[in-house]
């Protein structure tokens, strides 16, 4: 359904049905993403989150045994048409994961991986790219100096800024988080937090949080999702403050989950 | 206190066993050094055989099998490590991929005598190359592929699949993951995988008995249609083929043949360690 008064979403998901092993995962899902803003799905563990956010970007291909019905719309453009270029889309549409997972290597390398995958090789263009990221990511003042140290030598919070960097690197138009905080401790946590405030007046995020406080934190829109199947979903404050299904609040409030 | 005992005991016996295991090896080496050490000399090493091979050196014997082993690893290390990135990384559960193990694990089956004889009737005879370091060299990788097919595959796979995950979401496709992180990250145990099988191919003799090997020819291989001496070979016909062979010759050669397999070990192990130290999970 679409929530009135604003612009075209930039993401569009239709009647997502989603089945992996025999077992249904999602049912049924409609929801239509804002742009540049954060889009907050939240729920009790094992509801279809993850994985609904993996499909946003096909990463769910990598995986055999698994039915999908229904449609996806990234900027208009209907991803699982067959004539996508799925690695475009991964450009596209990035994510950052539940723990810290630097590649083998430097910083620098971590933060160009994929540009240099994409073939990009004009060193200007990548020293820049790499002070950007970085600095979107609120790591720049804290690893300018070591660039060519290796990744696995920073911190937690710091790896999972990195990873931010990361995708960041290659302009997405969406960035997907999943639980990206899970792992931190809360000064890391607030920074991340903060990075993605600064990040939501260009990119549109969508994220699965992991904790309700954490959603209501950062929510600009929520969608509650309970076991594959999409209870409610509005402007963020509605949802957590006077939310209309009794399931959302029961969670909400702690009750469960 | 019996408990304490009991567990005593155990670590004694436990460690009587794993003594035991060095104790052949070092019992072999022992041997062969001792009786094998006069007959070492430069000239020994260097020289051209003489006499029926009762006088003179090893060297086209030496060369043959440093020949040998680099033609196995010509052929043996792309199709075994192409095979493993396959097997690993591409190949879905179908019975395609079935049968493709269980044709691996069935060459690794086969014993080498009958190598010997695959090799004869196949690249001797059939493809007639002849007696000839082609037909050795490829008996000898079809051999050696099997350990290198497991043990690389082995080491691609026990590279994280967080690794090809994180690769493919910022726009990666699978060869390039592979390239980029899969495949360096899993370097050492490749490696290891080609020399221990390089390793046993250097040391075969029945493989190499109808393909390749000349008794005496003093002279050096000129090109891969030539046959060549090769040291296993060599010491299995100067041990049980030549009447009045001194006793220290035999011996010096297996001293020859053993410390060249010890030194390919050895480096493997350096090369090893080198790569484990940059690995970074």
């Amino acid at each position: 359904m679409r929530m009135t008064g604003l612009p075209e979403p930039k993401i569009r998901i239709q009647n997502v049905s989603y089945a992996y092993d025999r077992k249904q995962v999602l049912r049924s899902i409609s929801l239509d993403i804002p742009d540049r803003s954060v889009t907050v799905c939240f729920g009790p563990a094992g509801g279809g989150k993850t994985t609904l956010l993996r499909l946003i970007n096909r990463l769910n291909d990598m995986v055999d045994g698994t039915s999908l019905s229904g449609t996806i719309l990234v900027g208009g453009q209907d991803i699982y048409a067959a004539d996508t270029h799925i690695p475009t889309l991964r450009r596209k549409v990035g994510m950052v994961f539940a723990l810290p997972l630097p590649l083998p290597g430097t910083i620098r390398e971590n933060v160009l991986y994929g540009l240099k995958v994409a073939g990009v090789h004009d060193r200007g263009h990548l020293e820049e790219r790499l002070e950007i990221s970085l600095t979107q990511a609120a790591l720049w003042d804290e690893v300018k100096d070591r660039l060519d140290g290796m990744a696995s030598a920073l911190s937690g919070g710091q790896q999972q800024r990195l990873c931010i960097a990361r995708s960041l690197a290659l302009e997405p138009e969406v960035l997907l988080l999943d639980e990206p905080t899970s792992g931190l401790d809360p000064i890391s946590t607030a920074k991340v937090e903060e990075s993605l405030q600064q990040l939501k007046s260009e990119y549109t995020i969508v994220i699965v949080p992991h904790s309700v406080q954490q959603a209501a934190r950062v929510a600009d829109y929520a969608a509650f999702v309970l076991m594959g199947e999409l209870v409610e979903h509005g402007p963020g404050k509605t949802v957590f403050t006077t939310p209309k299904d009794s399931r959302t609040e029961d969670y909400v409030t702690g009750r469960f989950g | 206190m019996n408990r304490y005992r009991v567990q005593q005991a155990g670590f004694v016996l436990l460690g009587a066993t794993a003594l035991a295991v060095v104790v052949p090896i070092l019992l072999i080496l022992l041997i062969i050094i001792v009786r094998g050490w006069p007959a070492l000399s430069w000239e020994f090493v260097t020289a051209m055989p003489r006499d029926g091979m009762r006088a003179g050196g090893l060297f086209p014997a030496i060369v043959g099998t440093l020949v040998l082993t680099m033609g196995t690893a010509l052929v043996a290390i792309p199709v075994g490590v192409g095979g493993a990135i396959y097997l690993s990384e591409y190949a879905r559960d179908n019975w395609l991929t079935n049968s493709i193990r269980l044709a691996i694990i069935n060459l690794a089956g086969i014993p080498s005598i009958v190598y010997g004889l695959f090799g004869l009737g196949m690249f001797v005879l059939f493809l007639r190359f002849g007696t000839s370091i082609v037909a050795g060299s490829m008996t000898l990788a079809i051999m050696t592929l099997p350990v290198i097919i497991s043990t690389a595959e082995e080491s691609l796979r026990s590279v994280p699949q967080e690794f090809r995950t994180v690769s493919a979401s910022l726009g990666g496709t699978t060869w390039q993951g592979i390239r980029n992180i899969v495949l360096p990250q899993a370097l050492p145990g490749i490696l290891t995988g080609i020399v221990l099988g390089l390793l046993r191919a250097a040391g075969e003799t029945a493989p190499i008995l109808f393909t390749v090997a000349a008794f005496y020819l003093p002279r050096l291989p000129r090109t891969p249609m030539d046959s060549t001496m090769a040291l296993p070979y060599h010491l299995y016909v100067i041990s049980t083929q030549v009447p009045g062979m001194p006793e220290s010759l035999q011996y010096g050669t297996a001293l020859i043949l053993l410390t060249i397999v010890l030194s390919m070990n050895v480096a493997a192990a350096f090369i090893r360690s080198y790569f484990r130290r940059r690995r970074q999970w």
